[in-house]
C-alpha cells in the first residue's frame, strides 16, 4: 500500500515502454461512461489491464453553488443545497438549516427535530439503496438495481406526500419545518419500515454470499484506517476500514442522542466490507426511524426566527453525517441578509480523492468497483 | 520537564458542542495522560507523544507569557460588532495555555458559538499545524478553505478545520494573508489537503508552497479569474473561454 | 425438366441428409430453411430475453410495440437498419467493414452440420464436431479484427480480452468434447464417430444420454462444457469483452446500425450453436425422452402429439392474455393482434397433429426444445450473476476447468476400456 502522501501526480505525457516494445496505455474513462456515475472523467494509465495510476478530472457539473450562496439570502439559498447531493437532498438541507440555526442561536423545536430525523434517515436508506443498485450494476449484477429502485420508490412517495417533491425536497426550513406531518405520516413510515425489512434481506440474498460477488469485492480497493484518516475519507468508507466514527454518535446533532443505534464497522477496508457496512447501516437507520416514529412529541414545528434573517457577525462550521460521509457547512456572516461566504465540505469530493490510492496496482474492472463503492455523487463533487 | 505530563489536556474539552461521552465515540474514550495507545477503534499510528514533545519545551521557555489581548489587531472582522449576537470570546483550555506560552501574540485563541479557533500568524502556520497534528492528535483535516475580505489589507483568511479522533474535538485554524502571498502546503501533513488546496487555488488564486500538483480542479485549465473572490463579477463570466472552447457567444 | 423433377424426387426416398446424399436442390432448401429458422429464433430470443429478464427484475419489459411488445424485435431491427452507419475516421476502413461479416459467417456456417433430426441436417460430415468447434472459433478472428480496426482503446481492450478468453476456454471445451466422443466408441465394433448424427445415434444405441454415462463423469464433462460455452459466447457472467460498465461495449463500441446488428445476430446464433453442440453431445440431440424404454405405437403417438399440444398451449396463453387486455378502445388493435397471434399459434398446433407433419416435426421439436432450455439458462445467468474479473476468469479457465477436463478425459478412457484393461492385467498375471 502506497502512502497517500507520497503519491506523485500522474505523468500522462511520457508513457513508458513496458514489454516487447508495447506502450503503456492511457485511456480516458468518462466523462461519458456508463460506470462513472455522472460526469466523472478518470484518466487511467494502464499496463495491460493493470492500473499504474489514475487522475480524476472533475468539474463538469460545477455550478458555483458557493458563489450563488453569496448572492442569495439565507432562506433563498436553502433549496440550492438540495442540488448538490441530489440523492440525499434531505441530509443536505438538514446540514444547512442546522448550520444557519447555529449562527442565529436558535434551535428547532422537538417535534421538528423528530420529523427531521425520520426524513433524514429515510433519505439515508434511499441513498444507500441507490448506491447498492448502481454498485451491483457496475460489477455486473443487473437485477439488484431494479429491486432497490422499486423499494426506494416507497421512500420517495413519503417525501412527495410530505413536501410535494421527490428528489430535491427542500423539506426543512431554517428554524424548523414549514409543513406539519400529513395525516397518516406516522403509519406510512411504520408501514415502510415493515415493508423494507424483508427487502433488505432480499438484496443480501442475491449478493452477500454470491461467489462471484465475493471474488469481485473481497480484497479490492483496500484502504487502511490510517490512510483513510489521512485522506479525510469519511462515512461508511471510513467505518469499513475499522474506524468507529459517526458524527451522529461522536458529536450528536439534531436529536440523535435520544436514539439507540449502533455504528457498524468493517475490518479489512475492502469493497466487501463497505458493502456490508452500508447494508447494516440501512438496518440501523430503520431502528432509528422506528424509535423516532414512536416518540414524536406534540408541539410547534417552527422556532421563532425573524422573517428577514440577519445572523450576527460571526462564522460557524457545522457538520452532519450524510449518507456519504461528513457533510460540513462553514458559513461566515457579515450581519447582512446574505451569507458572506458559504463553504460546503462535500464528502464525495474528499472521498473521491482516495480513488487513486485504492486503485493502484489493481485491474481496470476494480476501478469500476471502487468508484461504485466510494458512493460519489458528481453533483456534490463538483458543486 | 513539567510540561510534559500536563500538556495533553484531560478528557474532552469543555466547550465543543454537546460533548458526547457515549461509549461508542472513538475519541470520547477518557484519555490516558500520555494520550497515545488507548483507542480500540482509531488506527492512529501515533508515536508516543513524549518523544516528539521534547522538541517543543525549549521554545516555550523563551517568550514571557503575555496578557491575553482582548481585541487583537488581527481580528477577523473589520466591521465593528453589532450589539446583538454573541461575539468571539477568548478561549481558555490547557492546550491553549500551552501554545499561548510558546507563541505569545502569534496566536489568538477564540471561541465563538461554542466553536474554538486559533487566529495564527502566517509565519507560524507550518509549525502550529505540525504541532497540532503530531502532539495534539488532530489527525484528520476536515476542511481547508478561504474567505475573501477585499477591503482588508491582508485580503484572505485561510481556514483549516481540524478534528481529533482521540479528543473528539474540532478546532479551526485561521490565518490572514495578503493577495499574492503564499501559504505553505499542508499536503505533507494531511494527504486530503491535496484537492482542497487545489480548490482554494482554483477559487481564490491562493498559492500553496510545496503542493505537488497545484492546478485548477473544478474550473477548466484556461479559465481566467478566481470566482470566489468578492471582486469577481458573476455577470462577467469568462466569455472568452466559453467562445473558444464551447463555440457559443456567452455562457449566460 | 423431367430430369430435374426426378432429381428432386430422388432425394425423398433417401435416408441421408441432403448434403450426404449429394442433392444440391434439397441442400439449398435446407440452407434456406436453417437460415430463416435461425433468424426467427434470434428474433424470438431477443424478445424472450427482454421479457424474461424483465420479469426476473420486477418490471414488464417491452409492452408498447405490439401486444406485450411482440413486435419490438422487428421495430428494433428496422431502427438498426435505418441508423446512420458510422465508420470512425481513424479506423482501418476495409478491416472495419469485413470484421462483422467474418463473425456472422463463422456463426452461421456452424449450422451446416447441426442435426435437427436423423435426416434433418444440411449435411453429415464424418468430422462434424471438429468442423463445428473449428468454425465457431473463427469468430475470434472477426472480433479481434473489429477491435483492432476501430483504432480506439476500449474496443482494443475488449478484443484482446475476448480473444484471450475464447482461446483459453476452447481448450477446456475441447477436452470435454473429446470425452464425449470417447463414449461413442463403446459399441460392438469399438469404433467411435465424430459425426454429429453418429453421436446422437450412439446415444440411442447405448440407451443412455451421455449426460448420465459413467455417472458422474458425463455430468462433469457436461458441466465443463456448459461453463466453457458461456465463456465462449461472451455472455454473463463471462461477458467481459463487452462489459458495459467497464469498456462501454467492448469490441463493438465503434460499430453502429447494420454492422452492429450483425454482431448481435452472430452472438445469438453462436449461443444457439454451442447449445446445439451441448444438446447433441450430452442430451441426446433430437431424441425424444425415453426413446428405448417407452417404445410402441401408443407412446409414439403420445410423444409425437407433444409439439401440437405445446403450440396449442402457447395459443391458449395468448387468448388468456387477450381476455385480460384492458377494454379501452385504445387497446383494440393490440387485443386483436394478440388474438391473431394466438390464433396463428393454435393453427400451427393443430397442423402439427396432422399425421404427415406429426411424423416429421417431432425430431426438430425435441431438438429445439432442448436448445431453448439452454437459452433460458443463458438469460437466467444474466439476471443472477455479477461479472467475473479478467484474472479470475483466466484462473477458472486454466486452473480449474483445464485440469478437471484432462483428468476427466483420462478417467473416461480408463472406465471405457476397463474390460480390456482387466483382461490385459489378467494376462500378465497368468503368464
Amino acid at each position: 500500500m502506497t502512502d497517500p502522501r507520497s503519491l506523485s501526480p500522474l505523468d500522462l505525457e511520457t508513457p513508458d515502454k513496458t514489454f516487447l516494445d508495447a506502450n503503456e496505455l492511457v485511456i480516458n474513462m468518462g466523462p461519458q461512461h456508463p460506470a462513472t456515475h455522472g460526469v466523472l472523467r478518470v484518466i487511467l494509465r494502464l499496463d495491460g489491464e493493470k492500473v499504474l495510476g489514475l487522475e480524476c478530472v472533475i468539474g463538469y457539473l460545477h455550478r458555483g453553488v458557493e458563489k450563488i450562496a453569496e448572492n442569495r439570502t439565507y432562506t433563498m439559498f436553502n433549496p440550492y443545497v438540495d442540488r448538490m447531493d441530489y440523492v440525499a437532498a434531505v441530509s443536505n438541507g438538514l446540514g444547512y438549516c442546522e448550520a444557519v440555526e447555529k449562527l442565529l442561536s436558535v434551535e428547532a423545536p422537538p417535534r421538528a427535530q423528530y420529523i427531521r430525523v425520520i426524513l433524514t434517515e429515510l433519505n439515508r436508506i434511499a441513498s444507500h439503496q441507490l448506491w447498492l443498485g448502481t454498485h451491483a450494476l457496475d460489477i455486473g449484477a443487473i437485477t439488484p438495481l431494479f429491486y432497490t429502485f422499486r423499494d426506494r420508490e416507497e421512500i420517495l412517495k413519503i417525501f412527495e406526500k410530505y413536501c410535494g417533491a421527490r428528489l430535491t425536497t427542500h423539506a426543512f426550513r431554517i428554524g424548523g419545518l414549514q409543513y406539519e406531518a400529513y395525516d397518516g405520516f406516522e403509519s406510512d413510515v411504520r408501514n415502510f419500515v415493515s415493508f423494507v425489512k424483508p427487502k433488505i434481506d432480499e438484496y443480501e440474498e442475491l449478493l452477500t454470499t454470491n461467489r462471484i460477488w465475493l471474488e469481485r469485492t473481497k480484497g479490492v480497493g483496500v484502504i487502511s484506517g490510517k490512510d483513510a484518516i489521512a485522506l479525510g475519507v469519511t462515512g461508511p468508507v471510513l467505518r469499513a476500514s475499522g474506524v468507529k466514527w459517526d458524527i451522529r454518535k461522536a458529536q450528536p446533532y439534531a436529536n440523535y442522542k435520544n436514539f439507540d443505534f449502533e455504528i457498524p464497522t468493517g475490518e479489512n477496508g475492502d469493497t466487501y466490507d463497505r458493502y456490508i457496512v452500508r447494508m447494516m447501516e440501512m438496518r440501523q437507520s430503520l431502528r432509528i426511524i422506528e424509535q423516532a416514529v414512536a416518540g414524536i412529541p406534540e408541539g410547534p414545528i417552527m422556532a421563532k426566527v425573524p422573517k428577514v434573517m440577519k445572523p450576527p457577525v460571526g462564522e460557524v462550521y457545522h457538520s452532519i453525517e450524510a449518507p456519504k460521509g461528513e457533510l460540513g457547512y462553514f458559513i461566515v456572516s457579515d450581519g447582512s441578509t446574505q451569507p458572506y461566504r458559504v463553504r460546503v465540505r462535500p464528502p464525495s469530493f474528499v472521498n473521491l480523492q482516495a480513488l487513486d490510492v485504492m486503485c493502484r496496482d489493481q485491474l481496470v474492472a476494480d476501478v469500476i468497483a471502487v468508484i461504485g463503492t466510494l458512493d460519489i455523487v458528481l453533483g456534490e463533487v463538483d458543486r | 520537564m513539567p510540561d510534559e505530563t500536563k500538556s495533553p489536556p484531560p478528557p474532552p474539552p469543555e466547550n465543543e458542542k454537546p460533548t458526547a461521552d457515549k461509549p461508542a465515540t472513538p475519541g470520547g474514550v477518557k484519555s490516558t495522560p500520555s494520550g497515545s495507545v488507548q483507542s480500540e477503534t482509531t488506527t492512529t499510528p501515533s508515536k508516543p507523544s513524549p518523544s516528539s514533545e521534547t522538541s517543543t519545551p525549549p521554545k516555550a521557555a523563551a517568550p514571557a507569557t503575555p496578557a491575553k489581548p482582548a481585541a487583537p489587531a488581527a481580528a477577523g472582522h473589520p466591521a465593528p460588532p453589532k450589539p446583538a449576537g454573541p461575539v468571539p470570546t477568548p478561549w481558555d483550555s490547557p492546550l491553549v495555555a500551552k501554545y499561548k506560552r510558546e507563541y505569545g501574540t502569534g496566536i489568538n485563541p477564540l471561541t465563538h458559538l461554542g466553536q474554538n479557533y486559533f487566529e495564527v500568524d502566517r509565519s507560524l502556520i507550518p509549525e502550529i499545524l505540525q504541532l497540532l497534528r503530531d502532539d495534539e492528535k488532530f489527525d484528520y483535516c476536515v476542511d481547508l478553505t478561504a474567505v475573501h475580505y477585499p477591503k482588508r489589507e491582508k485580503q484572505f483568511d485561510v481556514v483549516w478545520v481540524l478534528y481529533s479522533f482521540q479528543r473528539n474535538e474540532r478546532i479551526r485554524v485561521k490565518t490572514q494573508i495578503a493577495d499574492g502571498e503564499t501559504v505553505p502546503s499542508s499536503v505533507p501533513l494531511w494527504a486530503t489537503c491535496n484537492w482542497l488546496e487545489r480548490e482554494v487555488y482554483d477559487m481564490f488564486g491562493i498559492k500553496f508552497d510545496g503542493h505537488p500538483d497545484l492546478k485548477r480542479i473544478l474550473l477548466p485549465d484556461g479559465w481566467k479569474g478566481f470566482p470566489l473572490r468578492k471582486d469577481y463579477g458573476i455577470l462577467q463570466q469568462d466569455n472568452e473561454w466559453v467562445q473558444i472552447n464551447l463555440g457559443i457567444e456567452s455562457g449566460q | 425438366m423431367h430430369a430435374l423433377v426426378q432429381y428432386i424426387e430422388s432425394y425423398l426416398s433417401s435416408d441421408k441428409t441432403p448434403g450426404a446424399a449429394g442433392n444440391f436442390f434439397w441442400a439449398t432448401v435446407y440452407v434456406l430453411l436453417v437460415f430463416v429458422g435461425l433468424s426467427i429464433a434470434v428474433i424470438a430470443m431477443n424478445w424472450l430475453e427482454r421479457k424474461i429478464l424483465a420479469h426476473m427484475q420486477v418490471r414488464l419489459g417491452p409492452m408498447r410495440v405490439g401486444p406485450h411488445g411482440l413486435l419490438q424485435p422487428i421495430a428494433d431491427a428496422l431502427k438498426l437498419l435505418l441508423k446512420e452507419d458510422i465508420i470512425p475516421d481513424g479506423a482501418d476502413k476495409v478491416v472495419f467493414w469485413i470484421a462483422p461479416f467474418i463473425v456472422v459467417l463463422a456463426a452461421f456456417t456452424v449450422f451446416v452440420v447441426v442435426p435437427f433430426g436423423p435426416t434433418h441436417a444440411i449435411t453429415d460430415m464424418n468430422i462434424g464436431i471438429l468442423f463445428m468447434l473449428g468454425v465457431s472459433s473463427l469468430s475470434v478472428l472477426g472480433i479481434v479484427t473489429a477491435g483492432w480496426a476501430s483504432n480506439s482503446h476500449y474496443p482494443l481492450i475488449g478484443a484482446l480480452r475476448s480473444s484471450a478468453q475464447m482461446v483459453s476456454y476452447e481448450v477446456a471445451m475441447g477436452l470435454a468434447v473429446v470425452s464425449a466422443i470417447l463414449m461413442t466408441s463403446l459399441n460392438e465394433s469399438k469404433t467411435g464417430t465424430l459425426s454429429m448424427i453418429g453421436i446422437v445415434q450412439a446415444q440411442f444405441d447405448q440407451h443412455e444420454w451421455f449426460l448420465f454415462k459413467f455417472f458422474p463423469l458425463g455430468i462433469i464433462a457436461f458441466g465443463i462444457f456448459a461453463i466453457a460455452m458461456v465463456a465462449e459466447t461472451n455472455r454473463a457472467p463471462f461477458d467481459l469483452p463487452e462489459a458495459e460498465s467497464e469498456l462501454t461495449a467492448g469490441f463493438h463500441t465503434e460499430y453502429s446500425g447494420f454492422r452492429w446488428s450483425l454482431f448481435f445476430l452472430a452472438e445469438y446464433s453462436a449461443m444457439i450453436a454451442v447449445s446445439s453442440i451441448a444438446v447433441t453431445l450430452w442430451i441426446g440431440g433430437w431424441l425424444r425422452p425415453f426413446p428405448n424404454l417407452l417404445q410402441g405405437s401408443t407412446w409414439d403417438l403420445a410423444f409425437s402429439s407433444v409439439p401440437g399440444i405445446t403450440f396449442l398451449l402457447l395459443g391458449a396463453i395468448c387468448f388468456y392474455n387477450t381476455a385480460r387486455m384492458p377494454k379501452h378502445p385504445l387497446f383494440k388493435i393490440q387485443t386483436l393482434g394478440l388474438a391473431g397471434f394466438g390464433a396463428v399459434l393454435a393453427l400451427i398446433g393443430l397442423m402439427m397433429f396432422l399425421p404427415p407433419v406429426r411424423e416429421r416435426v417431432g425430431d426438430i421439436f425435441w431438438f429445439s426444445a432442448k436448445v431453448a432450455g439452454f437459452m433460458y439458462l443463458y438469460i437466467w445467468y444474466r439476471g443472477t450473476f455479477p461479472r467475473y474479473r479478467f484474472d479470475q476468469l483466466m484462473k477458472v479457465g486454466w486452473k480449474v476447468l483445464l485440469p478437471t477436463g484432462l483428468a476427466l478425459l483420462i478417467l473416461t478412457a480408463v472406465v471405457g476400456m476397463r474390460a480390456e484393461l482387466l483382461a490385459q492385467v489378467k494376462q500378465v498375471f497368468q503368464r
